[in-house]
């Protein structure tokens, strides 16, 4: 047991040293691998906030009923009753007063509304259905817009439902982006331990002839594999979160000038170890093919 | 115990290095391979350490057959011997200590403990002054002897030497059979594969004289 703590201690001694042997070769890796990670990390980071945007949003499920403009009281009672006859959703009026004066709230509107000639808004309904589901939100809209005296009707869920769709379309390239990405820290590693295993063919070959397993010859370029990886993933860490950090404030900034409350947020310590852990994988994992390719001609 | 019993190796090149060859060699005996150079010196000693495989016959060390030795067994069978080669493999870019820590790191031995090894091996060859100092260094005789120590640090049974004296002064190699003859004296099997007659008066020990492959006229018990 303790022979087998020395062996990896060992191991870890000469993975280190390859490491500091060559800094420049070291560093230009590093840069590789940190941001083979990063580009795809980043692109995950964005999502993430992008899809923190909408978490306020997405639970809401409206659908909008407008009346034409010239819509009188007699018309909405209609609606109103309509509306008490249909099981299972709440709902209230907006009036095209009450309208008026939340738009006049709003950022920037109030000069534009100030200017118009007479109140250009209908009345409205706000219906929430207790039941959401796509199909079930379509059809009622549908037969909504059948009624008398109805202009528009607008479902609240569709800009929600698009964004979302464009957040799967965003995951899907980007999973396909880190595919690539992995591919190329796997060759990466691939090659520095190539390029390794050439530089010290001499002390292979001594090795293996007074008595190295071939476990204990692959093993420092395993860990010399993952500890590039790993290093890798910290420097792509630092990429992201400095990216992020300089982002943050312009970022928060332009978002508050549209009235939303939003704080970007980089990576968490989460993501920083799920990031060394890629990177220590994909190292392993190159080194261990590198290794069992061209190790063979030792035998 | 070391037994050959009809030993043959045909290279593919239709060469044939070695033709039914057989002998024994007991524990803590010293034994001199020689011959002509191309005689299959070279060859009979990679066998032994089982860097190559017969093409037929048996090598038995210490009970196993290196014939049909598992792949994964070679590693372990090496350890028992001290290895020396004709171009004595030093690593360069290591210094003279840490070629001796070789050996011992592969087997896991305890830094400390290894360090009080190698410094006992290096001082057992008269190079306990130079242990900092870089195999570039080292004049040829001392290149030889570090070869020797670090053969020698895994305290192995049996020392396997290939041309141990090839290109070294006649003064310089007195000295280095003066060391294998030591660790003859205290118990360890030695083996010398060597052109050079002249030491074989020296020392008198037993010889194989190797002729075009054949184990020729030998003092050996020819089995």
């Amino acid at each position: 047991m303790r022979q087998f703590l020395h062996q990896h201690a060992t191991a870890w001694r000469d993975a280190l040293r390859r490491l500091g042997a060559s800094p420049l070769n070291t560093i230009l890796s590093l840069i590789v691998i940190g941001t083979a990670l990063a580009l795809p990390s980043a692109g995950w980071v964005v999502l993430d906030n992008l899809r923190g945007l909408t978490d306020g949003a997405s639970g809401v499920q409206q659908i909008s009923i407008f009346m034409v403009a010239e819509a009188g009281k007699k018309d909405v009672a209609e609606i109103e009753s309509r509306l008490r006859e249909t099981k299972a959703v709440n709902w209230r009026f907006v009036s095209r007063e009450e309208a008026l004066k939340r738009l006049q709230a709003s950022e920037g509107m109030a000069e534009i509304i100030a200017s118009l000639p007479r109140n250009p808004l209908p009345d409205a309904f706000i219906v929430e259905p207790a039941d959401t589901r796509a199909e079930t939100l379509e059809a009622m809209a549908k037969s909504f817009s059948a009624w008398p005296k109805v202009a528009h009707v607008q479902l609240d869920s569709a800009w929600v439902r698009r964004f979302n769709a464009f957040l799967r379309i965003g995951k899907l390239s980007l999973t396909l982006l880190a595919s690539l990405f992995a591919g190329a820290l796997v060759a990466v590693t691939f090659n520095t331990i190539r390029l390794q295993i050439l530089a010290q063919s001499a002390e292979i070959e001594v090795a293996k002839l007074i008595g190295a397993t071939n476990t204990f010859i692959r093993r420092p370029f395993l860990y010399f594999g993952a500890l590039q990886g790993a290093l890798g993933g910290l420097f792509a860490a630092l990429l992201v979160g400095s990216g992020a950090y300089l982002l943050a404030e312009p970022l928060a900034e332009l978002i508050s000038l549209y009235g939303q409350d939003f704080s970007p947020h980089g990576l968490s310590a989460v993501g920083v170890a799920a990031l060394t852990a890629v990177g220590v994988t994909l190292g392993w994992l190159g080194a261990i093919l590198s290794v069992a390719i061209h190790l063979r001609r030792f035998d | 115990m070391i037994i050959a019993n009809a030993v043959c190796k045909r290279y593919s090149e239709g060469l044939t290095a070695l033709r039914d060859v057989s002998f024994a060699i007991e524990d803590g005996e010293m034994v001199f391979i020689t011959g002509h150079s191309g005689a299959g010196k070279t060859t009979l000693v990679r066998l032994l350490a089982a860097i190559e495989r017969p093409t037929s016959g048996s090598i038995i060390v210490n009970g196993q057959n290196l014939a049909s030795l598992r792949r994964g067994a070679i590693p372990y069978l090496r350890r028992n011997f001290g290895l020396i080669f004709q171009d004595q493999k030093l690593l360069f870019d290591r210094s003279v200590l840490d070629n001796v820590l070789l050996p011992l790191a592969i087997i896991g031995l305890a830094p400390k403990e290894a360090a009080r090894r190698a410094r006992a091996a290096l001082d057992k060859v008269g190079l306990q002054a130079r242990e900092k100092a870089f195999p570039i260094a080292l004049s040829g005789g001392e290149q030889q002897r570090l070869a020797i120590a670090r053969a020698v640090v895994n305290r192995p049974a049996i020392l396997l030497a290939d041309e141990p004296t090839a290109n070294l002064d006649s003064d310089t190699a007195a000295d280095i059979l003066d060391i294998f003859q030591a660790f003859h004296q205290v118990g360890v099997t030695v083996i010398l594969a060597t052109h050079d007659p002249q030491w074989m008066k020296h020392l008198g020990p037993r010889v194989l004289r190797l002729e075009h492959g054949r184990l020729s006229g030998a003092d050996g018990d020819a089995l």
